[in-house]
């Protein structure tokens, strides 16, 4: 699949996307990541108030197939949580950078985003 | 090194995901495992399985050299008919589940799974009193059909009378051209066929069937939709919910052992015995009433404490519910005992349903 990769997130190499909403943070998985692994039918959220640490497991995400570990594209609180998910796991396949974001986290360092891979950067891991 | 189907090109041209499965090249989705495994309940999927392996006994003494080797009875059933059996050890566990042809008393073709291929044929092989087993695993490619438009997607190619060949009969015939075995058999719990054809002939028939099944909104179906459609019917995988550990009684599979047939078989007096003693454990179907999904390997808890292993699990598409399969304590298998899933760490509880999982209406 040729999902283009949008210029407005951030990336990590575990192939979540982050986005800067104000002074928080959503977080989701991205196209290629949802492709990979298939149709998503259960999602391990976060609880609310649980403290991330930048790359460290959060939650975790199951298709039909495979189970799959959530990493921490930065380090903060999560302060929302996608709870639609748990309903409906089936919006990461079908949006994966809208309805089906995951959480979203309070930074404790505001400069961590910005160290994220940017489109660019994160298209050229997918080649 | 890796092995490949006749149809692992065509696989490719339909944008398949391939995995390596006990060392076969196969497709495990063309585009979701979901909507193969509903192109299976609501209309008709075909599946690659030429990975599965053939031995046939052919000569005077066939039958009771098979009859031997096997749980179930061949002098019980017709020719034209098929058995699923098991091939056990000496202690009853399953060397193999296998589906046993009989075209005649002289000449019985046995289906035996991808992942046991060299083991089976060579521990026939040892046993076999009488007739000597071929391997013919590389002459043959198979195709299976499911689903309620399964018959009339293979009816509308074929001259041979369908309607005579009942569930787990067979008939010899063409199909699209392609001389074929044709067995109402399957792994889906659908109606269907799987035919069974020359390597050389596998592309033609797949692609006539591909195309003559249009109209019926035919999907080419991977080893994903596969587990899931067998799944939700709580049949077993061998390596998953049957072993060389696990007795056929333990399995729930009594049915295919039948201990009073003449000549016995390989594994008989263990089963007697066992039978005898009581059977200690069982292998159940059971669904979470909490959130997650049970997958194989999972623990299975009482009040703490470890009891079984769940066998096999997942998110029935159909059934819309979390299931597995598990060997628990005996007294932990009735219809509606409960217990525990270990699911990284947090016990998610389960009970015991009757099964299959999926109801048919």
């Amino acid at each position: 699949m040729s999902d283009s990769i949008p210029q407005n997130l951030k990336y990590t190499k575990e192939h979540e996307w982050a986005r800067v909403e104000g002074k928080t943070v959503v977080v989701g998985v991205t196209a290629h990541a949802q492709e990979a692994l298939g149709d998503v039918v259960y999602v391990e959220l976060p609880k609310l108030g649980t403290q991330l640490v930048e790359g460290k497991q959060f939650g975790v995400i199951e298709s039909t197939k495979a189970v799959s570990d959530l990493y921490a594209p930065i380090s903060g609180t999560v302060v929302k949580v996608n709870d639609e998910l748990t309903n409906n796991p089936s919006i990461i396949n079908s949006d994966p950078y809208g309805a089906g974001w995951i959480a979203e986290i309070e930074p404790s360092d505001a400069e961590q985003v910005g160290k994220l891979l940017d489109a660019s950067a994160y298209g050229a891991l997918l080649k | 090194m890796t092995r490949r189907t006749p149809l692992n090109e065509a696989h490719r041209k339909l944008g398949a995901r391939m995995v390596d499965f006990v060392g076969w090249d196969m497709p495990v989705q063309y585009s979701s495992v979901i909507a193969e495994h509903e192109a299976v309940r609501t209309a008709v999927g075909l599946f690659d399985v030429s990975h599965m392996g053939e031995v046939e006994f052919r000569g005077p003494g066939a039958l009771e050299t098979v009859n031997r080797l096997i749980s179930n009875d061949l002098a019980r059933i017709q020719d034209g008919q098929a058995v699923y059996a098991g091939l056990l050890n000496d202690l009853g566990g399953f060397v193999d589940d296998v589906v046993a042809y009989r075209f005649s008393p002289e000449h019985i073709l046995i289906c035996v799974n991808s992942s046991n291929r060299e083991k089976d044929f060579a521990w026939m092989k040892a046993r076999a009193e009488g007739v000597t087993p071929v391997d013919r695993g590389d002459d043959f490619a198979q195709i299976a059909i499911q689903g309620p438009k399964a018959f009339g997607l293979v009816q509308r190619l074929t001259k041979a009378d369908l309607s005579k060949v009942g569930t787990y009969r067979f008939t010899e015939g063409e199909v699209a051209g392609v001389k074929s075995i044709i067995s109402r058999t399957g792994y889906t719990g659908e109606d269907g066929f799987e035919l069974y054809c020359a390597t050389d002939d596998a592309v033609k028939l797949w692609d006539a069937l591909l195309e003559a099944g249009q109209p019926d909104g035919v999907k080419a179906c991977g080893l994903g939709a596969r587990d899931s459609l067998r799944t939700e019917m709580k049949y077993a995988l061998y390596g998953n919910d049957i072993d060389d550990a696990h007795t056929a009684l333990e399995a729930g599979l009594g049915w295919i052992v039948k201990l009073d047939k003449p000549g016995g078989f390989i594994g008989k007096d263990a089963l007697v015995a066992q039978k005898a003693a009581g059977v200690q454990r069982k292998l159940v179907g059971f669904e979470l009433t909490g959130a997650g999904i049970p997958r194989h390997g999972y623990p299975i808890l009482k009040d703490g404490a470890r009891v079984g292993e769940v066998t096999s699990g997942t998110q029935g598409p159909t059934v819309k519910k979390p299931i597995g399969m598990g060997y628990v304590p005996a007294a932990l298998s009735t219809e509606g005992s409960t217990f525990d899933v270990e699911i990284r760490g947090r016990a998610v509880p389960a009970v015991v349903v009757k099964t299959p999982f999926l109801k048919k209406s």
